[in-house]
């Protein structure tokens, strides 16, 4: 068990029987009375943020939850297939689980696993995945406001709202946050 | 971190300290109050359950608070006296709490809490106006007008309008828990009074009392939280004593002294029993200040007040470190 002295950022404990992360505390003390730390925490399954006043002398309970660096093997149907890469372990984990990301995922792309009670509960991309456009309208020339979008299939599938001058075979940067277009880049040589 | 590179973002905050220092023992000078010292290590520390004193060799503290000696010292005839001292608290730190830190407290006899409360304000517009040259204060940006009279508020007032928790302050702590737990605040283990009531306090009330854009004095506090005030003759349930918040740190809190050295011993020895109860350490009753309360001490009234946040106020400080020349990790 965690007591109030040890909470920092990044502890994992449980709620009510869900995984929480702290994101923020504060040590205060009312006049004459307990010690409290105003906590911020996170659900690491939903990613809603709660507050909390622990007062000194209540406990904490650890949450049994681990980061893996894992890299996406293969995907069939709706199950996509992770490698430790540490361990080698590979585990298959839903498309459900991941959301729309799930679409911008290329073979190999190197991911951060969440683990919560030995189980996978959410995976993390990186931020950016670079993917060649596969399908789309032929570009417009001049057109380089990018205020008008056309939709565009990139090589995993997914299709994407991009500028008009993006053409076949072009190379874009996507937000996996947002799965929304950033930029065009250049194709390494 | 080069000792330049960690002090380079403090300097005009220190600077600002010795000016707002010297304000201070101007303002008590101008009074007529004796400026005292009195030992940092004592042989028998406060007794009160949250405050956690720090061992100094055998049978020694370091002070939490000069309080007992300078009440010895209103027993021995003084009548207007001032320190500003180094106090002790174990396990506090954060943006409003330093392990070691600094406190001007300052008592009158004869006199009345209303005497010290207008001292309160008067200091604190002061100090601002000494520093910032107008009486006000800054805290996350807000400006907060420290010169006109401060906001009265009873304890009783701002837990109903703000956790809408009745407070009557002799309630058994079964009836109180209750009443958090009916105005929909999680009491969690809590079942000591003063842990109930502090629950609601920090869940409803301290973020009230941050978003307040003017200075309060919180008044008429429940008797179990009296400490060394003494009863209000009006309403047995509370006690005189207020504290001091702007823009939601709190800065001061000030009693109208208990003087019965028969109800001193009570408490004493309730808050040691209290200690015992919750496994903290049980050091022994201060005798001669009580010896000094049976000797006789003319009504009287004082008041401790956190240097280091009236500096984080007058200079717009987030952080105590910020007002500090060394933070407990600087060592």
């Amino acid at each position: 068990m965690y007591d109030t002295s040890d909470i920092r950022k990044g502890l994992k404990v449980l709620i009510d029987g869900n995984p929480y992360n702290v994101v923020e505390f504060q040590f205060i003390k009312p006049g004459k009375g307990a010690a409290f730390t105003r906590t911020k925490f996170k659900n690491l399954l939903t990613g809603a943020v709660i507050e909390r006043n622990i007062r000194s002398g209540e406990k904490l309970e650890p949450a049994n939850v681990e980061e893996r660096d894992m890299q996406f093997l293969y995907r069939e149907g709706d199950d996509l297939t992770f490698m430790d890469q540490k361990s080698y372990e590979q585990v298959s984990i839903s498309a459900e689980l991941i959301g729309d990301p799930a679409d911008l995922m290329k073979d190999n792309l190197p991911c951060t696993v969440l683990f919560f009670n030995e189980r996978p509960v959410d995976v993390t991309l990186p931020t950016f995945v670079f993917l060649e456009v596969t399908a789309a309208e032929p570009g417009v020339r001049g057109d380089t406001s990018g205020n008008v979008t056309k939709p565009a299939t990139v090589e995993t599938g997914a299709e994407v709202a991009v500028p008009l001058f993006i053409n076949i075979g072009d190379l874009i940067k996507i937000d996996t946050r947002t799965c929304e277009y950033v930029e065009r880049v250049k194709k390494p040589a | 971190m080069t000792e330049r590179d960690r002090l380079a973002p403090r300097l005009a905050r220190l600077g600002a300290r010795s000016r707002a220092l010297a304000a201070l023992r101007g303002f008590f000078a101008a009074r007529d109050f004796v400026e005292v010292e009195t030992p940092l290590r004592v042989r028998a520390p406060a007794l009160e359950v949250h405050l956690a004193a720090m061992t100094a060799g055998p049978g020694a503290w370091l002070i939490t608070s000069p309080e007992y000696q300078m009440k010895r010292l209103l027993a021995g005839g003084m009548e207007r006296i001032y320190q500003v001292c180094k106090c002790f608290r174990a396990d506090e730190h954060g943006r409003h709490h330093a392990d070691e830190f600094t406190m001007v407290e300052w008592y009158r006899a004869p006199a009345a809490l209303d005497q010290i409360a207008a001292d309160t304000e008067a200091l604190v517009a002061e100090v601002a106006r000494a520093v910032r040259g107008e009486p006000v204060v800054e805290i996350e940006g807000r400006r907060i007008d420290v010169g006109r009279p401060w906001r009265r508020l009873t304890v009783a007032e701002i837990m109903a309008e703000h956790a809408g928790v009745t407070v009557r302050g002799d309630e058994p702590a079964e009836e109180l828990a209750a009443a958090v737990a009916a105005a929909g605040i999680d009491v969690g283990t809590a079942t000591h009074w003063d842990d109930v009531f502090f629950t609601a306090f920090v869940e409803r009330v301290d973020p009230a009392l941050a978003r307040m854009d003017e200075p309060v004095l919180l008044t008429d506090w429940p008797v179990r939280l009296g400490a060394l005030a003494r009863r209000s003759p009006a309403n047995p349930a509370v006690v005189e004593r207020f504290e001091a918040y702007v823009g939601g740190i709190e800065l001061a809190n000030a009693f109208g002294e208990l003087t019965d050295p028969v109800e001193q011993r009570t408490r004493f020895e309730a808050d040691l029993a209290s200690r015992a109860a919750r496994g903290l350490a049980t050091p022994p009753i201060d005798e001669r200040l009580v010896a000094a309360l049976a000797e006789g001490l003319p009504p009287c009234a004082g008041i401790a007040l956190g240097v280091d946040r009236l500096v984080m106020l007058v200079t717009g400080a987030r952080d105590i470190r910020d007002v500090l020349t060394f933070a407990a990790d600087e060592l």
